[in-house]
């Protein structure tokens, strides 16, 4: 058999440490050993291929899975999911979800005092196109509480959970918006120590895929670890 | 490489609105093999239950053979068998779920690899998922396992299920984060 290249591993500082003891419920759920590097082996190149999702509106159109509108400020969130090398990923499942635009997730254990929003679940999922593009229609998501710490608050975020090709190369992350006053004191956003790693969680405000009268836009692009060189081609 | 890799972030404590629509079983009806139950605690480091983790399970089917265009091997893909499957743990961090046990797949040594389960675990509190892996118990391959041979003799046990008592294919596999039998975790 002609022997697998594997995926790349992140560079260092690029992915958050484990323990991080600013964000308090790591203290106790961090592994305390060393991780044992794996090489890639079949098993990890290989992941979960899901079947194309047929066009489904309300899937990616988080204004319009309910009888009545959502309240808050209606918004275009899309991109690209891309490996290290640009290549496009194609036809890979992206899920989402979010608080409402009063910072408050449709979840039982959510007990912040915003309110609910009867026409807003705060989920959705596509699949990326031939050119790894997705997009989804949703409103901004209110900034909310948290108990980290003395008047903690998390800045507006959007959870992505991105598969890729491979066991490898799953992703789980956060995207956030421009110039939002909170980013600076979330130990979740600065639990990562290259400045520029962080940077790319933050959305761009991109006037080309605003509609007209209707909603803003902002662009995030989603970066999958790339493929090892094959042998030969070292 | 003209990209750099997008940084990972938690899970959080909400995540089963987004990602409860993929929970699933991971056998559908006549799929060849030897059905297994598998069930477990996914304990923090106070030995507490973590009732807000979910872990992702990736396997090949009973012919060792996964359903994924990279896998050359000329063994047949069963419909029913996606090999993925999804399940979130309970208030008291419990978690359970029925498979069939994978046939042995290669590994980078010209050797088969001992059949196993990949695993990711996510949770509120952990910024990236953890990497693990579910082998199984009696199996003679295991001696000789690529990727068990990398793990120090003492801690290879916490990546092998036991079996359960008495009730034909039930097996126990805990996932526990930190201190005193601490769950070996791969840098994948």
């Amino acid at each position: 058999m002609r022997s697998l290249s594997g995926y790349r591993r992140a560079l260092p500082g690029t992915q958050p440490e484990y323990l991080h003891p600013t964000y308090v419920s790591s203290l106790k759920r961090a592994p305390s050993q060393p991780l044992v590097y794996l090489p890639h082996t079949l098993s990890e190149i290989t992941g979960p291929v899901f079947a194309p999702i047929t066009v489904n509106v309300k899937a990616c159109d988080l204004t319009r899975q309910h009888a009545g509108e959502p309240l808050g400020e209606r918004i275009i969130v899309s991109g690209r999911v891309l490996d290290e090398d640009g290549k496009p990923v194609r036809k890979t499942l992206v899920e989402v979800w979010q608080a409402n635009a009063a910072g408050r997730y449709r979840h039982r254990v959510d007990q912040h005092q915003a309110p609910l929003d009867a026409n807003f679940s705060g989920h959705g999922y596509a699949m990326t196109d031939s050119e790894g593009r997705y997009r989804f229609i949703t409103v901004r998501p209110g900034a909310y509480p948290w108990g980290n710490h003395h008047n903690a608050w998390r800045p507006a975020h959007v959870h992505f959970s991105v598969f890729g090709p491979a066991f490898a190369t799953r992703l789980v992350t956060q995207m956030y918006f421009p110039g939002d006053p909170l980013l600076p004191f979330d130990p979740i956003y600065n639990c990562t120590a290259d400045e520029s790693a962080r940077q790319r969680l933050i959305s761009v405000f991109d006037w080309e895929s605003t509609i007209p009268g209707h909603a803003l836009g902002y662009k995030f692009d989603i970066i999958l670890n790339g493929r090892e060189a094959t042998p030969t081609e070292k | 490489m003209t990209l750099r890799g997008t940084t990972s972030q938690t899970v959080g404590p909400f995540f089963s609105i987004g990602l409860e629509r993929l929970n699933c079983a991971l056998v559908g009806p006549g799929v060849a093999g030897e059905p297994v139950t598998i069930e477990g605690r996914v304990l923090d480091g106070d030995g507490v239950g973590v009732p807000d983790a979910i872990i992702e399970l990736w396997q090949a089917n009973s012919y060792g053979k996964y359903a994924h265009p990279e896998d050359p091997q000329d063994k047949p893909v069963e419909e029913g068998f996606q090999g993925f499957g999804r399940i979130p743990t309970d208030e008291d961090g419990r978690f359970r779920f029925m498979t069939i046990k994978p046939g042995p797949v290669p590994g980078p040594d010209g050797k088969l690899q001992a059949p196993h389960i990949a695993v990711s675990v996510f949770m509120r509190g952990l910024m990236r998922r953890v990497v693990t892996r579910i082998y199984f118990p009696d199996e003679p391959g295991n001696a000789g396992d690529f990727v068990l041979s990398l793990v120090e003799p003492a801690r290879r046990g916490t990546l092998i299920a036991r079996n359960g008592p008495a009730i034909d294919g039930l097996l126990k596999w805990d996932v526990i984060m930190q201190g005193p039998g601490e769950t070996v975790f791969f840098d994948c």
